[in-house]
C-alpha cells in the first residue's frame, strides 16, 4: 500500500484526490515521527518523564502541527521560496502562543504541570519539517490527514516513553501507584539520561520488528 | 524532500517586493491572530488566576470560611484591598465566628528554572506557618515540581516555627533549609532529594519572607481582627 501518486495537481486536484487514507496511517506506524524519522527529540527526552505530562505535550504538539499545516497549505503559493523558513516560524509560533494561551484559560494547573516546555515546540523540528516537506507541496485536505497522521504518531510516542519512565521511575502510571511500597524506584528514569535509554530500547524494538517483517 | 533547497536564480526587485508582501502579509495575519487569542482568552486566564489565588489562600489557612485582602499603602498602614493591587498584598482568613485565624503572604524568588511564587499561611498565635502553597512554578516536570506533590517536604509547612524575639522585633530563629531527612528543629526544612535546589529555594525564599513579614504582621494583628 505505498503511495504511488507522483503526478503534480493544483489546490483541488488535490483535494480531489481520493481520500488517501494512506496519509494518515503512514504517520502513526510506517514514518512515525519519532521512532522512525527520530524528529523532534528535544520534548521527546525532556518532557516523557510521566505519562500525563507525555500526552499532554504530544497533544499540544498535534494541534500546532495540524494548524500551521493548514496554514501553511493554504498560503504555499503566496510564500516566495526565499522567505518560506521565516514565514513558517512565524506561523508555527503564532499557534505555539495561541496554545499557550488556551491553555492557560482551560487550566491553570495543566499550565504549571507544561511549564517552560510550551514555548519549545517553536523549534521542533517535526512541525518545521511537514511544514517545509508536505504543507508546502500539497493541498489543504492531504496536509490536515498528514498532520493528524503526524500528530498522532507523535503523542503516542511520547505516550510509550512516559509510561515506561513512568512506570520504572516512579511506580506509577498516569499518578496511580502500580507496586507495594517496597518498590525501588529507578530514579535514574526520570533523569535526562532514562530518556535516551527508554528512546534506545524502543527505537531498538521498533528496528527489530521492521526487519523481521522485511525478512518474512 | 523532492524539491532542492538550492537559492532560486537571482530574479531580483520584482520578487522582494513580493517578499515583502508575503512576510508583511502572515505577520499581520499572525498579529491578529495572538491578538484575538489574548483578549478572548484574557477574562478566562484571569479569573483562573484569582480562584486558584482563593482557593489557595483557603488551602493555606487550615479552618477558615471567609477572606479579606489588605494591602499596604503609602503611609505604611494595612488597609482593606478594592479594586487592583499594587504592591504585596496580605490576605487575612476568619473562622466561622469570625475571629482571625491567620494570614496568607504571597512571597516570590528564584527557583531552578524560573522565579517561584508561593503562598504561605502565618498563624500569629500559635506564631508558626501552617500551610505552604506554589502558586506559580516552572520547576522541571517529574523533579523540581516535587516541591508541589512531595508528601514529606510538604509536610515541614504544618508547623514550621517562626517565634518572635521577647522584644518582638525580629525572629527567635530563622527558617534553615536543611538536607533531606538532617531535619531536627521546628524551623528547618527539610529538602527533597533530586530536587535540591528547588526545595532549598523554598526554604530562602520563605526564610526571607518570614523575616519581613511575620514581625510586622505579629505586631498590627490589631488591624486584621474584624470587630474592634
Amino acid at each position: 500500500m505505498e503511495s504511488n501518486q507522483p503526478k503534480k495537481g493544483g489546490f483541488f486536484a488535490s483535494l480531489a484526490e481520493q481520500p488517501s487514507t494512506d496519509e494518515f496511517i503512514k504517520g502513526l506506524w510506517r514514518d512515525n515521527p519519532v521512532f522512525v524519522q527520530v524528529l523532534g527529540m528535544c520534548p521527546v527526552l525532556a518532557v516523557t518523564n510521566t505519562a500525563e505530562n507525555a500526552i499532554a505535550m504530544g497533544l499540544a504538539t498535534a494541534f500546532v502541527l495540524l494548524m500551521s499545516n493548514i496554514l501553511v497549505s493554504s498560503l504555499r503559493s503566496f510564500i516566495p521560496k526565499q522567505v518560506r523558513i521565516a514565514s513558517y516560524i512565524l506561523i508555527i509560533a503564532t499557534f505555539v502562543t495561541m496554545t499557550d494561551y488556551a491553555i492557560q484559560a482551560i487550566s491553570v494547573e495543566l499550565h504549571k504541570s507544561l511549564g517552560a516546555f510550551i514555548s519549545l515546540i517553536v523549534v521542533n523540528c517535526l512541525i518545521l519539517s511537514r511544514a517545509e516537506a508536505f504543507a508546502s507541496k500539497n493541498g489543504i485536505g492531504k496536509s490536515i490527514l498528514d498532520a493528524l497522521g503526524m500528530g498522532v504518531g507523535f503523542t503516542f510516542a511520547l505516550f510509550c516513553l512516559g509510561a515506561v519512565r513512568e512506570i520504572l521511575g516512579n511506580g506509577s502510571l498516569f499518578g496511580w501507584a502500580l507496586f507495594p511500597d517496597s518498590f525501588q524506584e529507578w530514579i535514574v528514569m526520570i533523569l535526562p539520561a532514562g530518556g535516551f535509554f527508554t528512546l534506545a530500547i524502543w527505537l531498538l524494538l521498533f528496528n527489530y520488528f521492521k526487519a523481521q517483517k522485511s525478512a518474512a | 524532500m523532492s524539491q532542492s533547497t538550492s537559492i532560486a536564480p537571482p530574479a531580483a526587485p520584482a520578487n522582494s517586493m513580493k517578499m515583502l508582501q508575503a512576510m508583511v502579509g502572515i505577520g499581520i495575519l499572525c498579529a491578529l491572530l495572538i491578538v484575538l487569542t489574548f483578549e478572548g482568552t484574557k477574562p478566562a486566564i484571569k479569573k483562573n488566576k484569582a480562584a486558584a489565588l482563593e482557593q489557595a489562600i483557603f488551602k493555606v489557612l487550615p479552618g477558615i470560611t471567609e477572606k479579606t485582602s489588605f494591602q499596604v499603602n503609602e503611609q505604611g498602614e494595612f488597609m482593606e484591598l478594592n479594586g487592583e493591587a499594587n504592591g504585596p498584598v496580605i490576605h487575612a482568613g476568619y473562622d466561622d465566628s469570625g475571629a482571625l485565624v491567620g494570614m496568607a503572604i504571597e512571597a516570590s524568588g528564584i527557583g531552578f528554572a524560573d522565579i517561584l511564587r508561593i503562598l504561605y499561611g502565618y498563624d500569629p498565635k500559635a506564631e508558626k506557618v501552617v500551610g505552604f502553597y506554589v502558586l506559580e512554578s516552572k520547576e522541571t516536570p517529574g523533579l523540581g515540581d516535587k516541591i508541589e506533590k512531595d508528601e514529606v517536604f510538604l509536610a515541614n509547612f504544618k508547623a514550621l516555627d517562626v517565634a518572635l524575639t521577647s522584644d518582638g522585633k525580629q525572629l527567635k530563629n530563622e527558617i534553615v533549609p536543611v538536607k533531606s531527612g538532617a531535619k531536627t528543629q521546628a524551623w528547618e526544612v527539610d529538602g527533597i532529594t533530586g530536587a535540591t535546589i528547588s526545595s532549598r529555594a523554598i526554604g530562602n525564599i520563605l526564610k526571607e519572607s518570614t523575616a519581613e513579614w511575620v514581625p510586622r504582621l505579629h505586631g498590627e494583628q490589631a488591624v486584621f481582627h474584624k470587630n474592634d
